[in-house]
């Protein structure tokens, strides 16, 4: 071992950020956990080199977060992270509204219905019951359920294709 | 017992154990819609108690699995309308409702609590729970404006829930520490937003809703008493557990 002079650089942010990309929620393996909007931070120490990576359940009760840590640590170690440390908390409590606009486009590539984004608005039981058809677009649709396949869908009725469709709940 | 201790342990218990409840329904809804329903209540209910339990456990607790699987009946702090066996789809129906009206507006305050780590998780949860309370409506008021069969039965299932309902809001010797130290608004205060809330629901059904706060209440939950069905249910929940509690799963 000769790095004492020239140890490698901590790797950068941006490249822990692409490498992550990578990381694909196990349900829905369209969409990237940080386009999910799961991933809520990332560091680097600059002396170890080490990777922090802040997660946070979409769903409390979500079974995959466990499955999740373990394939963000997996895969940083693959590319050579010296150390990874992957912490799940509610500091900052997921909301739909963290979902990004590719992530919102994945969604409707396993189609499933993005949720409709809330902003500052009164979250009340319109945002609930409405959803767009992932399968012709159209809003002429209707709310069976609130509860489906996994904690985050929701089933809705399309008038329009006449259709039953899976949305990612708006929360 | 410290304030902060009481609250959490009455409301992760009452998750556990309407989770569990709730989990019964799996594979017996009377619709599949149903079914899935009230399996991913449970599921929700027991995430959202393990996220409490987890509280505790860093304000120095023993483990989630082991408050969750090692106590006894007496060491639970649930209201007693948790533990009751699920009956018909009736009787869970309205425990549903009243309960999660309940619960929904509970997490609602408890998102401003001085005690910021229970603060996170209730802005959290809240947001599950609206969908609780959302699928809790429709049916309450599809079957309370339906057939004569289904509106006797939901009048029934209403007037013998009530009173339990009413120990939801069980007072401990805590609670005046609870209020003033702004961790919670209060079981009473809590209690009136409740009747406000499922009121508005009841009066869109056919359902008759009595003098309330007229009743009486059915208390001891929250300070250890509890019904005969508790204890068979804890051994049920933790049987798997206790062959090996230090199994690695």
């Amino acid at each position: 071992m000769q790095n004492d002079a020239n140890s490698p650089q901590p790797i950068a942010k941006s490249q822990i950020l692409e490498w992550l990309q990578a990381v694909k929620d196990p349900e829905i393996p369209t969409i990237s956990l940080i386009d999910l909007g799961v991933v809520r931070g990332v560091e680097v120490d600059a002396v170890t080199g080490k990777v922090s990576v802040h997660l946070t359940p979409t769903f409390a009760g979500c079974p995959a977060m466990d499955y999740m840590k373990r394939d963000v640590e997996r895969t940083l170690l693959a590319h050579g992270v010296p150390a990874v440390e992957v912490e799940i908390s509610m500091r900052e409590a997921w909301t739909s509204d963290m979902l990004t606009e590719a992530g919102r486009q994945a969604l409707r590539q396993h189609k499933l219905s993005p949720p409709p984004v809330i902003g500052n608005q009164v979250f009340d039981l319109d945002f609930l019951e409405y959803a767009e058809c992932p399968n012709c677009h159209g809003n002429n649709t209707e709310l069976r359920t609130p509860f489906g396949a996994t904690l985050c869908r929701a089933v809705h009725y399309c008038h329009d294709c006449r259709q039953l469709f899976e949305q990612f709940k708006p929360v | 017992m410290n304030p902060t201790l009481d609250l959490l342990y009455r409301l992760a218990d009452d998750q556990l154990i309407l989770g569990h409840r709730n989990s019964e329904w799996n594979g017996l809804g009377p619709i599949l819609e149903e079914d899935i329903a009230f399996s991913s209540m449970a599921q929700d209910k027991l995430g959202h108690s393990l996220q409490l339990y987890s509280l505790l456990h860093a304000l120095g607790e023993a483990e989630p699995d082991t408050v969750a699987f090692t106590r006894n009946a007496p060491q639970f702090h649930c209201c007693q309308l948790v533990e009751l066996p699920i009956g018909e789809y009736d009787f869970s129906l309205t425990r549903h409702f009243l309960f999660d009206h309940a619960e929904l507006l509970r997490f609602e305050a408890l998102a401003t609590s001085s005690y910021e780590p229970l603060a996170q998780v209730a802005r959290k949860l809240r947001g599950e729970l609206k969908y609780h309370a959302l699928h809790a409506n429709t049916w309450m008021k599809r079957l309370g404006t339906a057939t004569d069969e289904a509106i006797e039965r939901m009048q029934r299932s209403l007037d013998f829930t009530l009173p339990y309902a009413l120990g939801i809001f069980e007072k401990t010797d805590a609670e005046a520490e609870i209020i003033s130290s702004g961790l919670f608004v209060g079981e009473d205060e809590l209690r009136g937003r409740w009747l406000e809330s499922i009121s508005k629901v009841l009066a869109q059904t056919a359902l008759e809703v009595p003098d309330v706060l007229a009743l009486t209440p059915v208390l001891g939950g929250r300070h250890g008493q509890h019904t005969e069905h508790l204890q068979p249910l804890l051994d049920e929940m933790a049987e798997v557990f206790r062959l090996d509690p230090t199994a690695d799963w």
